[in-house]
């Protein structure tokens, strides 16, 4: 997608935002007798919110859809860095993507380590891995008002014994917040 | 290479009413010479049951766990002395006794009791130590602890370290508690609990407060809690990670870790929260600080090189200068009370072990056998270091003498635990 389309996604979006507010303020003017028209004005009203609704869930879909990269959400590193590697540039983007088309959605980045070594090196390195997706992510354009970088460290790392185990608890996590 | 256990869980329903379990210590090597020492039963005629918790068995029980003493079965001498004048030498000379401990308890009115106790030399036949007590029940078991530390410091020339308190991070029923315990494991009282993580306990020198990073509200956050009151405060919930916490050696300061800026980056604080300073600048992660004795030096981690390596920085800010060269991975510095020793945590070939550095020399050796150890801590005398390690999968302390020769091993039946952190001596 291209700059100029993304922008129109934007534009639209803060458009609908403008609309919506038009539409929400409407039965907070005095209406005085008319039962029909506010009627109308709530069927209109839940038309819309069902509408949305629809895109929202249509949007929610996408982010679960199996067959769609949004439904990866784990970056994984090698031991001790938090380089995010090429073959998981496609996926950051993809979120990134999801972000601009959708301004209103934050995510949090959950940096993980695998439980060997220090708990508070660990620490620092989940935090090292969660801020490197975000960078990907604000390279892309997306706001720092929407990404939360958040470090569990090696406290949320299985018991792991061999380095497959390992390698599932060396990533960071893209979690949404209406998830 | 004797290996003994102890099981102290029978004690537990005498001693700790709060069904709270409590460690289980083993004890595996020994010094190459180690002390044959004889302790006779205080108490004459022991209330049934007791006996294992009686003082001259607590005596008895932490001289043996030190490892530098061979502690004697004191059963097959007929004649068992509560005074110096009923003392027959021969008789422990011929158990290859070199030291006796005699002693009696004189129960009091108002649940207090009177205890004396004494250190014979067999060989030399004189009295090395005397001293009388009056206690109330509840100081048994530290009194008991004291007359060893005492015993101990005469016989070895060392501080004893049994009356000091460990605290560590017990993980069960998917609830994490920070716990304070006697050295031996006794006693456990829980400083604070959560759902959520707690981790990196610190004493402070006096001994009164620990500082601990607790990840109930979703991201580490800083607090200081009184261990005689249970009031806590928040020392550091800064924007980002707020970790690491480290007293200085005045108890008037806090090294402190925040990802403020971005990367983890050291930070001194005041106790009270007050006087933020950045300490340590890099562009990659610096943490887990820990204060020279004299206060003049933070030693920590810090990757700025490429891997984690130990360096250290003037607590007044200045020039970082790296310390440990050996291997790709060093880690959880922690300096010896005498501020001649350095104990980290050093990845080799065979995994993540207890390593300690001359900080003069530079030379390193490793310490353990174990293969996933973190957090080692001195002991306040210096002696032994107490560490983190996993044995079937299971979260288990471990404790190893400086010299390497003596091993332990506290477990907790009942849960995971880790963290450990060696209180000050009172």
């Amino acid at each position: 997608m291209n700059k100029s389309l993304l922008m129109s996604v934007l534009l639209a979006s803060v458009l609908a935002a403008c609309s919506n507010n038009a539409v929400k303020n409407k039965p907070a003017a005095p209406v005085v007798d008319s039962a029909q028209s506010s009627q109308a004005a709530a069927d209109a009203e839940a038309a819309r919110l069902a509408a949305e609704k629809a895109a929202a869930d249509a949007d929610l879909a996408a982010l679960k859809d199996p067959n769609n990269i949004l439904s990866k959400r784990s970056v994984y590193f090698d031991f001790d860095k938090d380089e995010v590697k090429p073959e998981y540039r496609a996926l950051v983007d993809a979120h990134a993507k999801f972000l601009l088309a959708h301004p209103k959605s934050k995510v949090a980045i959950q940096g993980n380590a695998d439980n060997r070594g220090s708990r508070e090196y660990n620490l620092s390195l989940g935090q090292r891995r969660s801020v490197a997706v975000k960078k990907v992510m604000n390279l892309a354009g997306v706001q720092e008002a929407q990404i939360e970088t958040v470090s569990y460290g090696e406290e949320k790392a299985n018991a792991c014994k061999d380095e497959a185990c390992f390698q599932q608890d060396r990533r960071a996590d893209i979690v949404y917040d209406h998830e | 290479m004797m290996k003994q256990r102890f099981f102290i869980l029978l004690l537990i329903s005498l001693f700790s009413l709060g069904v709270r379990a409590e460690l289980t210590i083993e004890i595996m090597g020994g010094a190459a010479n180690q002390i044959p020492i004889a302790v006779v039963p205080f108490d004459a005629s022991p209330v049934a049951g007791a006996q294992q918790n009686s003082i001259s068995n607590i005596i008895n029980a932490d001289l043996k766990r030190s490892g530098l003493f061979r502690t004697l079965e004191t059963r097959g001498v007929a004649n068992q002395p509560h005074q110096v004048a009923d003392v027959k030498y021969s008789d422990w000379l011929g158990i290859q006794a070199q030291a006796l401990t005699i002693g009696t308890v004189e129960p009091l009115p108002g649940n207090r009791m009177k205890v004396a106790f004494r250190l014979l030399d067999v060989l030399k036949q004189n009295q090395l130590l005397a001293m009388e007590f009056t206690i109330t029940q509840s100081q048994q078991r530290m009194t008991a602890h004291k007359i060893a530390d005492m015993i101990y410091e005469k016989l070895t020339g060392e501080k004893g370290v049994f009356a000091t308190r460990i605290s560590y991070v017990n993980k069960a029923n998917g609830r994490y508690s920070l716990e304070v315990a006697d050295a031996d494991g006794f006693n456990p009282q829980t400083v604070v609990s959560s759902k959520e993580p707690l981790i990196s306990p610190s004493w402070s020198p006096d001994g009164t407060k620990i500082a601990y990073v607790s990840f109930e509200k979703k991201k580490p956050v800083i607090y200081v809690q009184s261990l005689v009151s249970g009031q806590r405060y928040v020392l550091a919930n800064f924007k980002g990670n707020n970790s690491a916490p480290a007293w200085s050696p005045d108890g008037s300061k806090l090294a402190i870790v925040l990802t403020y800026s971005a990367n983890s980056q050291v930070y001194i604080i005041n106790a009270d929260g007050s006087g933020l300073k950045q300490l340590t600048y890099s562009s990659g992660i610096d943490t887990e600080p820990d204060w020279s004795p004299d206060g003049a030096f933070v030693y920590f981690t810090s990757n700025r090189g490429g891997g984690p390596q130990i360096y250290r920085i003037p607590s007044s800010g200045g020039d970082a200068k790296r310390v440990t060269f050996e291997g790709a991975y060093n880690v959880s510095p922690h300096v010896s009370p005498d501020g001649k020793l350095l104990t980290y945590i050093k990845q080799d070939s065979s995994g993540f072990r207890v390593a300690i550095q001359d900080i003069e020399t530079g030379q390193v050796q490793t310490r353990s056998d174990t293969s996933q150890d973190e957090s080692p801590s001195f002991a306040p005398n210096g002696r032994i270091i107490l560490y983190a390690t996993n044995v079937g999968g299971k979260g288990t302390l471990a404790a190893v003498s400086s010299d390497g020769r003596v091993k332990q091993r506290l477990t907790d039946a009942g849960g995971d635990v880790r963290e450990p952190s060696w209180g000050p001596a009172n």
